[in-house]
């Protein structure tokens, strides 16, 4: 069965969604990702999804689940490079994933995971 | 109607044979009218264009009857097209317009009197006829006139919708979207398009939203402009909602709105500052930091 490939980066996870996902390989893709995440204790996983044309709101769900199931095993998840078509789309669809961290690119992603100070979104403090 | 479809029309010819009297009659008559526009129009114009439509009149009764909707007239309703597009750009009102059209019916009944006196009921009958033609002529004019606005009026909205849209760089990685205007669905939608086509070029992190010129906020637009900021978290750009007046603050918070996950400042000056300090810079006075 086609899987999507998961690369390790240091502390990082590194997946790069480059076909269109149907719904059996996203949720192979959150099996194998706790698993990674609870062997490597990564401290944070980067999804880019940069190559993305078309999203549902079946993998927005899972892009949120991924986000609670790693948060839960101490991981931060960043969601990078979102087209603005499928931002739109999300929104629309009801699903602004407010539990998803995202960043333009996967450097500006990396930055968020590996910890160079940074300000929170909601009150507009520092957050070491 | 008797002789809507008959192609030999003898009231027709019968008004081709008084065609020079009838022009004079009618361009006299115009002259003499109260809705004459002498400042818009010169005589020798307004004789030229009575001419050129009665002609084209003429010939369209003769040969189409006086079914209006017929090919045969084409030719008259183009000229009485490009008659009333022109007065619209001179700036008559359609009512003048169209009362250009329907003055010519005085002088063609008196024509008709005077041929018909002797059958009453023949009279009557193509008075009638006539009457119809001309009515709907007129009507035709108002129609056309209300086309040309219309499309001026598509226009005009589309080039707002382009001019109103801009989203500006105000500092690599800053962007600013000053809008001015009310904000309905369409405009969001461009709005939201553009600046997220825009975070993707210039990989920008920060965009500040000014809505100093947008007049009311209410649950629509407020809801538009969540989704905007919704939509640019999702690829990895934060929103600054700047230009919030103290009536729209009140509406918004009467309104239930919750925008406490939305950095808002009340000017533009105070979202920069806010926005430098997030992508790590400061602005500072060079003569006291020395």
């Amino acid at each position: 069965m086609e899987r999507i490939p998961i690369l390790k980066m240091g502390e990082c996870l590194l997946v790069t969604i480059q076909t269109d996902m149907h719904d059996r390989l996203a949720m192979a893709l959150q099996d194998d990702l706790t698993n990674r995440v609870s062997d490597t204790g990564a401290r944070g996983v980067l999804i880019d999804i940069s190559a993305l044309e078309v999203v549902d709101s079946f993998i927005g769900r899972m892009l949120s689940n991924i986000a609670s199931l790693t948060s839960l095993l101490d991981a931060r998840t960043v969601v990078v490079g979102m087209r603005p078509a499928v931002a739109i789309t999300l929104v629309e669809l009801g699903l602004s994933l407010p539990e998803v961290q995202t960043a333009l690119d996967v450097e500006t992603g990396m930055e968020l995971i590996t910890g160079k100070p940074r300000m929170d979104r909601n009150n507009g403090r520092y957050r070491g | 109607m008797t002789n809507t479809n008959t192609v030999a029309n003898p009231i027709a010819d019968v008004l081709a044979r008084n065609e020079g009297a009838l022009l004079e009659a009618w361009v006299q008559l115009q002259m003499a009218a109260h809705s004459m526009r002498s400042e818009l129009m010169q005589k020798d114009e307004l004789r030229e264009e009575s001419r050129r439509f009665l002609a084209s009149f003429l010939r369209a009764l003769r040969s189409g009857g006086t079914d209006t909707s017929g090919s045969a007239w084409k030719d008259a309703r183009e000229t009485l097209a490009a008659l009333s597009a022109n007065r619209g750009r001179k700036g008559f009102s359609p009512s003048e317009t169209a009362s250009f059209v329907f003055s010519l019916k005085q002088p063609i009944f008196q024509v008709l009197r005077d041929e018909l006196a002797k059958d009453p009921q023949r009279l009557t009958e193509e008075t009638w006829s006539l009457s119809l033609a001309l009515d709907s002529l007129g009507l035709f004019t108002t129609e056309v006139y209300q086309k040309g606005r219309e499309e001026v009026i598509a226009r005009q909205q589309q080039d707002m919708l382009d001019l109103s849209t801009p989203v500006v760089e105000l500092w690599a990685g800053i962007l600013a979207v000053p809008l001015i205007g009310t904000l309905d669905s369409a405009r969001t939608q461009v709005v939201m398009e553009s600046l997220l086509q825009r975070v993707v070029t210039t990989g920008s992190r920060l965009a500040i939203i000014d809505i100093t010129g947008v007049p009311t906020v209410d649950t629509l637009v407020a809801q538009h402009l969540l989704k905007t900021v919704a939509a640019a978290r999702l690829m990895g750009a934060e929103c600054i909602i700047s230009g919030i007046r103290p009536q729209i603050a009140q509406t918004i918070v009467h309104l239930g709105v919750n925008l406490s996950d939305v950095i808002t400042k009340s000017n533009m000056a105070d979202a920069f500052q806010i926005a430098l300090e997030r992508t790590g810079r400061a602005v500072v006075d060079v003569r006291t930091a020395g």
